[in-house]
């Protein structure tokens, strides 16, 4: 596959665009490890919701 | 399950739990079948191999004003009908509006410098774009900036659909006005003016990429439902140590 005389262009936009779309899945995928670790955290010093149910549970 | 159902975040984090891994995988074999076809698509007898770019501008283009449109109707959600899920959609949808308004911004300038001699140009279509991508900014710096979530969520709808008037303005910003970019090729009247070598790879990966927003959307939404959850806890935990103590 030739990518002619502006290759650089068309390579360096998938490769931004990859590492977008990476940099947002990381990040949220962080985030949902962050929130769990903080409602793990709330849920050993004994604090429950005001329905009865632990900080964790999500059914 | 009715839609009705939905409007309790708990039941919202038990469906999310049971879709996302399913999405995800669908939205990766479709992205990697449009990449595919993307690298396999043939030249264009003006634009030689750059017209690949448009396979991932034109998807993220689309979704930047997607997604401002989904935020839209989450604003409506949150001033109407005070739906307990709708302040939650809109607030995760931003920081991925603005990721792909920045890619079809970047990636359109990187298009414009082979095919218009340059990285930009102050014209309608490039200049709305812009003021789109500002916008986002500017919302999600509203909601870090107050601290009460529900003022935040009034303040944020209220911009939400005062900024929704830049949508038409971009659509058709290429009929208005003369500008250096392209008038609409796919969606416009007459049906689209793409050849079927280039239109079904750009299809594919409109649809991988709406796929991708909507995987990234329902786990951004856990997420900030996760968080709130976190700050409601808290405040109770403040409140029983201040009980304890009194």
């Amino acid at each position: 596959m030739s990518l002619g005389p502006y290759a650089s262009f068309i390579v360096t936009s998938y490769l931004l665009v990859t590492i977008v779309v990476l940099i947002l899945i990381a990040w949220i995928a962080i985030d949902y490890r962050r929130q769990k670790q903080r409602l793990r955290e709330l849920d050993a010093s004994g604090v429950v919701r005001r329905s009865g149910r632990s900080a964790t549970e999500i059914r | 399950m009715t839609l009705i159902d939905l409007a309790n975040p708990t039941r919202f984090l038990a469906l999310t739990a049971r879709i996302l891994p399913w999405l995800a995988a669908i939205t990766a074999i479709l992205l990697a079948i449009g990449l595919y076809q993307s690298a396999v698509a043939p030249d264009d007898y003006q634009q030689g191999a750059t017209v690949k770019i448009m396979f991932i501008h034109v998807p993220n283009a689309w979704l930047s004003m997607f997604v401002w449109g989904v935020m839209s109707l989450a604003a409506l959600g949150t001033l109407v009908w005070r739906h307990p899920l709708a302040d939650v959609a809109a607030k995760a949808a931003a920081p991925i509006g603005a990721a792909f308004t920045f890619l079809a911004l970047v990636t359109g300038s990187l298009w414009g410098r082979p095919m218009w001699g340059t990285y930009w140009e102050w014209d309608a279509r490039l200049t709305s774009v812009l003021i789109l991508f500002l916008m986002y900014l500017g919302l999600i710096a509203l909601w870090r900036a107050v601290e009460d979530p529900s003022r935040a969520a009034r303040a944020a709808a209220i911009l939400t659909l005062v900024g929704a008037i830049n949508l038409p303005i971009i659509k058709f910003s290429v009929d208005w006005w003369n500008t250096l970019h392209q008038p609409a090729s796919v969606m416009r009247m007459g049906g689209p003016a793409l050849d079927r070598a280039f239109l079904i790879p750009l299809l594919v990966m409109a649809v991988a990429f709406s796929l991708l927003f909507l995987t990234l959307h329902l786990a951004a939404m856990r997420n900030e439902i996760l968080r709130r959850r976190v700050r409601a806890l808290q405040l109770i935990q403040v409140a029983q140590a201040s009980q304890r103590r009194a």
